[in-house]
């Protein structure tokens, strides 16, 4: 019997479906949005402290750290400068080195970037806790003309070993000028790591140099290409490429070798630790993220505040109601949870409904946030944190939903069975 | 409880509003016996309505007892007052009776929903709910089709019959009226009332009808004038 208050609570939201619906809407949009923000700053900084690992200094040629950081590691942005092979090679023969991968960036497939490198990559390379580059199918590329592939980019374009694959000039999404002239194959196709490299084409250093005959002066000379049948005919060495990962005999050695890279005599280069580069990248980033979780939070509170006055202001209407079910019988308390009830069934709805709509936001934006973004934002059930905001959400909402529920309550005491209209 | 005990019988009753506002109600003595009709006439603002929510146990006085059907009111706690009033009293309002998302028969059963001796009431007649219901329609001259249409479909004739039955379903020993027909015209005011006075004699429920409107009056076995008996109003 005690029951029939919930009835008459949910029969009374029903009965005004078209505000209620709007203001679960707006809060449902608060929710999204205070998870999601949340969410993006936890995976993001996951995601970048993952993406790499294992490689001691980034070398290439005098910018920004962080900028550096950016166009060799996340492939955004272009290089200012290159570096040319002789300093690489002076670089690569430093006692202390252990290894160096040469990266060359500037042109792309369909709009995925490409990678110049060659077969050190693919054992030097680490992300996320020492994890090294893994093939789903096929090998490291041999050839000149070999490309192996991330796991996205076979994904979304359907890619098989064999497939022939046809590089453009630039990094543009839409490229006008492609080097239909000398085709790639894909050889390797690797497996996911949730990094950039997904969404990378790795090809050799002599492919790109090979592509590039004929473009000395900036663009494509009519008439002259490689020519696959006559090798011995072009001097496909490298002059430059864009950076490089170094990798160190031993760390204490790091500063010491930075301070001779950032010194080189021969060009201006510049060498960053990942760590204390991906560290400042996060810095830079720390406030926009704080103004926006703070952002958030207010248009939750904003949400709550939109609720609590359309409860409020269906209170004076509702007084005719209150004295009528007073003289049948209901308590005070009743008419408290009738209210309170209301302010219940709008935060449980529209944090539920703003649970899926920021799942259904991630499946739909994840790939565009990688692709423009790099940034690897996995699908996951919701974590303890969020829950706990979440939870603050409805908190708060149930509290200032007590508000319009304390207030029917004493005008019901007041008003008892008198009809003030 | 025994049918020797009045309806309504109050004492030395005193009510004000706060402790430093006048006296609204000063009632030395006033009882309705059971089964009577009785028609209370007070302008407005005599404290007609403090009166009702009096007997109602929505309120309760600053002197005097309020006995209602034998039972000594201020010796219930606020809750069981509450039950009280929902298992022995219907109430009829002015306007404005019915709750608007609720369809006819959701309205006229509210009572049921409150009260489990009215719920009981219903049940030891051999019936259930909807004949009940019906039934108390047809005797008020509405269409029992009218149950499951939402009420704001209906004329405020309709409605004050819809909550006339309201307050008669499960056959509470007291029904109480304040100004039920100022909002119908003369015609419907006539026809209301005598199907209510019908109806309650058939119940045998006690029938207090607060009003200023003393072409009304004649209808009733007795009629009270509040300003008579209220030593408030000076």
């Amino acid at each position: 019997m005690e029951m029939y208050i919930f009835v008459l609570a949910v029969k009374s939201i029903l009965n005004r479906k078209f505000t209620i619906i709007l203001t679960i809407f707006s809060i449902a949009l608060s929710v999204m949005l205070l998870l999601g923000v949340e969410r993006l700053r936890n995976d993001a900084r996951e995601s970048f402290a993952n993406t790499i690992s294992g490689t001691d200094l980034i070398v290439g040629a005098r910018s920004g750290q962080v900028q550096l950081l950016l166009y060799s590691v996340f492939r955004i942005g272009n290089p200012t400068n290159n570096v040319s092979w002789k300093s690489y090679q002076n670089i690569s023969e430093q006692r202390q080195v252990a290894w160096t991968v040469p990266l060359s960036l500037g042109d792309s497939h369909r709009g995925f970037r490409v990678l110049g490198t060659n077969q050190d990559y693919f054992r030097h390379y680490r992300y996320a806790v020492d994890r090294q580059l893994e093939f789903a199918s096929g090998n490291v590329f041999e050839g000149i003309f070999d490309a192996v592939i991330g796991a996205d980019v076979a994904r979304e374009l359907g890619y098989r070993p064999g497939q022939e694959i046809i590089l453009a000039h630039g990094t543009g999404e839409v490229s006008f000028v492609k080097h239909t002239g000398n085709p790639f194959h894909v050889v390797g196709i690797l497996r996911k790591t949730g990094t950039p490299v997904d969404r990378t084409v790795h090809v050799s250093l002599q492919g790109i140099e090979a592509i590039h005959v004929g473009w000395e002066n900036g663009s494509p000379t009519p008439g002259r290409q490689y020519d696959p049948n006559n090798p011995q005919l072009y001097d496909l060495q490298p002059r430059a490429i864009t950076a490089a990962l170094v990798g160190l005999k031993s760390r204490i050695a790091t500063f010491r070798v930075q301070r001779y890279i950032n010194d080189y005599p021969e060009e201006p280069l510049l060498a960053v630790l990942p760590g204390v580069a991906l560290q400042e990248l996060w810095d830079t980033m720390a406030i926009a993220q704080q103004a926006l979780l703070a952002i958030s939070v207010l248009v939750v509170l904003v949400g709550i505040t939109g609720m609590t006055t359309a409860i409020l202001t269906s209170l004076n209407e509702r007084r005719r109601e209150m004295a009528v079910l007073r003289s049948v019988g209901a308590r005070p308390w009743h008419i408290f949870v009738l209210f309170v009830g209301e302010a219940g069934v709008v935060m449980g709805i529209a944090a539920l409904a703003g649970i899926v709509s920021l799942y259904a936001l991630q499946l739909v934006a994840r790939p565009l946030i990688q692709s423009r973004l790099g940034l690897y934002l996995p699908v996951h059930p919701p974590s303890l944190h969020e829950l706990i905001l979440l939870l603050a959400a409805m908190a708060a909402g149930m509290l200032v939903g007590l508000v319009p529920a304390y207030l029917a309550y004493r005008y019901s005491l007041a008003d008892g069975m008198t009809i003030r209209i | 409880m025994t049918l020797e005990t009045d309806a309504i019988d109050i004492r030395g009753l005193a009510f004000r509003w706060r402790d430093s506002a006048p006296l609204i109600l000063d009632l030395p003595e006033l009882r309705v016996r059971r089964g009577e009709s009785v028609f209370i006439k007070g302008a407005s603002g005599s404290g007609k309505s403090t009166l009702l929510s009096l007997i109602g146990g929505v309120m309760s006085p600053q002197a005097g007892d309020v006995h209602v059907l034998g039972q000594r009111l201020g010796e219930l706690g606020e809750s069981r007052r509450d039950s009280f009033r929902a298992d022995h009293i219907g109430f009829i309002f002015q306007m404005f009776n019915l709750i608007p998302y609720l369809p006819v028969l959701d309205n006229l059963l509210l009572p049921c929903r409150f009260s489990r001796r009215r719920k009981r009431n219903i049940e030891m007649r051999g019936t259930d709910f909807r004949a009940e219901a019906e039934r108390l329609l047809t005797h008020l001259d509405l269409s029992p089709g009218l149950l499951q249409q939402p009420v704001t479909e209906l004329s405020v004739g309709q409605q004050q019959r819809v909550a006339a039955a309201r307050a008669l379903i499960g056959n509470p020993e007291l029904v109480i009226a304040d100004e039920p027909t100022s909002s119908l015209d003369a015609d419907r005011r006539e026809r209301f009332l005598q199907l209510l006075l019908k109806e309650c004699g058939e119940q045998n429920s006690t029938l207090i009808f607060v009003s200023h409107d003393s072409t009304l009056e004649p209808q009733f076995e007795r009629s009270i004038e509040l300003a008579d008996i209220n030593r408030a109003i000076a």
